[in-house]
C-alpha cells in the first residue's frame, strides 16, 4: 500500500519538475509546479507530517505559485518561448553533464557509500508524542524556537517592504534600459548623461 | 514492498538535479526561479523523510522555517524582476550582466 502511494506520488513529482524543465510557457511551468507540490504534499501524508502537508498546499500551492501567476499576467510575459536557441554554446550539454553527475553523485552517497541514512535517534524533540503533528510541532515552535520564529516573522516583514519598495513606481518617466552591447551603448560618464532613474524626488 | 527512507532520499535527489539542470537551462527568470522552488522541496523532503527516520520533529521544524525564507525568496525575487522587466520587456537572464556595469 505505502510503496504503491510512493510510486505515484513519485511519478506525479518527477513528471510536474520535467515539466518546469521543459515547458515553454511560463504558465504550464507553474501549472506543473502545482503538480509537482501536490506530489510532495502526498509523501508529506504518507510519513505523517500532516501539518507540513497542509501548509505546503496552503502556502505553496496557494500562496506562492499564484504570485508566480500573478507575475506572469501582470508582466504579460506569458507567451510561449523558443527553447530552441541556445545563447551559449554547450551549454545544454554541458549543463545535462552536470546533472548526471549531480544524480550519481548523491545516489552514489545514498545507495553505496552507507547503504542507508544514518544518525543518531532523537533525543530532545521525539516524533510521535502525544497530541498529534501539529501540536507536537506548535509546542516545539513556540517553546525551544521561539526566538527563530520572530526572526522569521522579521525577515517576512523586511521581504514585504522590500517587494513594496522594489515594485513601487518611480516619479518621472522610465528609461529603458540599453539593449544589445553594453559596452557599446554606454552613456558617457561626463555627467549631463546620468540617468536620473531610481532618484526619488521628495 | 516496504517504503524504506532511501526511496525518499534518491526520489528526493533526482527532483534535486532535475532543478538544477532546469536552472542552468532555462533563460526566463521566472522559470529559474520555479527551478529554484523545485530544488528547495527537494531538501525540504530529505528533511521530512530524515526526521521520521530518526524520530526526530526537528526535520519538520527545519521545513517549516526553509518554507518562510522560501516564501520569502519568491516575493523579493518576483519583485526585482518585476522592476527590470517594466524597464526591459522580455529582458533575459543573459541580459543582466548588464548589471555588471
Amino acid at each position: 500500500m505505502d510503496a504503491t502511494v510512493f510510486i505515484i506520488a513519485a511519478v506525479i513529482i518527477m513528471s510536474g519538475a520535467t515539466g518546469v524543465v521543459l515547458s515553454r510557457n511560463p504558465v504550464h511551468a507553474a501549472l506543473f509546479l502545482v503538480e509537482t507540490l501536490f506530489g510532495v504534499a502526498v509523501l508529506f501524508v504518507l510519513q505523517d507530517a500532516t501539518f507540513l502537508a497542509a501548509v505546503q498546499v496552503i502556502v505553496y500551492a496557494g500562496a506562492i505559485v499564484i504570485l508566480f501567476l500573478f507575475v506572469i499576467m501582470l508582466l504579460g510575459v506569458d507567451r510561449a518561448e523558443d527553447l530552441g536557441v541556445e545563447p551559449i554554446a554547450g551549454q545544454r550539454p554541458l549543463a545535462a553533464v552536470a546533472g548526471a553527475s549531480l544524480v550519481g553523485l548523491l545516489l552514489t552517497i545514498f545507495l553505496v557509500a552507507v547503504g542507508a541514512p544514518t544518525g543518531i535517534p532523537a533525543s530532545t524533540t521525539p516524533l510521535g508524542a502525544p497530541g498529534g503533528n501539529t501540536r507536537a510541532l506548535g509546542e516545539a515552535l513556540f517553546t525551544d524556537n521561539v526566538f527563530a520564529v520572530e526572526l522569521t516573522a522579521l525577515l517576512l516583514t523586511v521581504a514585504v517592504v522590500g517587494a513594496v519598495v522594489l515594485s513601487r513606481r518611480t516619479p518621472g518617466s522610465l528609461q529603458p534600459i540599453p539593449a544589445g552591447d553594453p559596452v557599446a551603448d554606454q552613456p558617457d560618464k561626463t555627467g549631463e548623461d546620468v540617468d536620473p532613474v531610481g532618484e526619488v524626488t521628495p | 514492498m516496504t517504503v524504506t527512507t532511501t526511496w525518499y532520499l534518491v526520489l528526493a535527489a533526482v527532483l534535486f538535479s532535475t532543478g538544477s539542470v532546469g536552472l542552468l537551462v532555462r533563460r526566463n527568470p521566472l522559470v529559474m526561479v520555479m527551478c529554484v522552488e523545485l530544488m528547495l522541496n527537494a531538501v525540504n523532503l530529505t528533511f521530512v523523510s530524515l526526521g521520521s527516520h530518526l524520530g526526530d520533529l526537528g526535520g519538520q521544524l527545519a521545513v517549516f522555517f526553509v518554507l518562510v525564507v522560501a516564501a520569502t525568496e519568491v516575493v523579493v525575487g518576483l519583485a526585482l524582476i518585476v522592476a527590470i522587466m517594466r524597464r526591459r520587456p522580455g529582458a533575459t537572464a543573459d541580459d543582466l550582466s548588464l548589471l555588471g556595469g
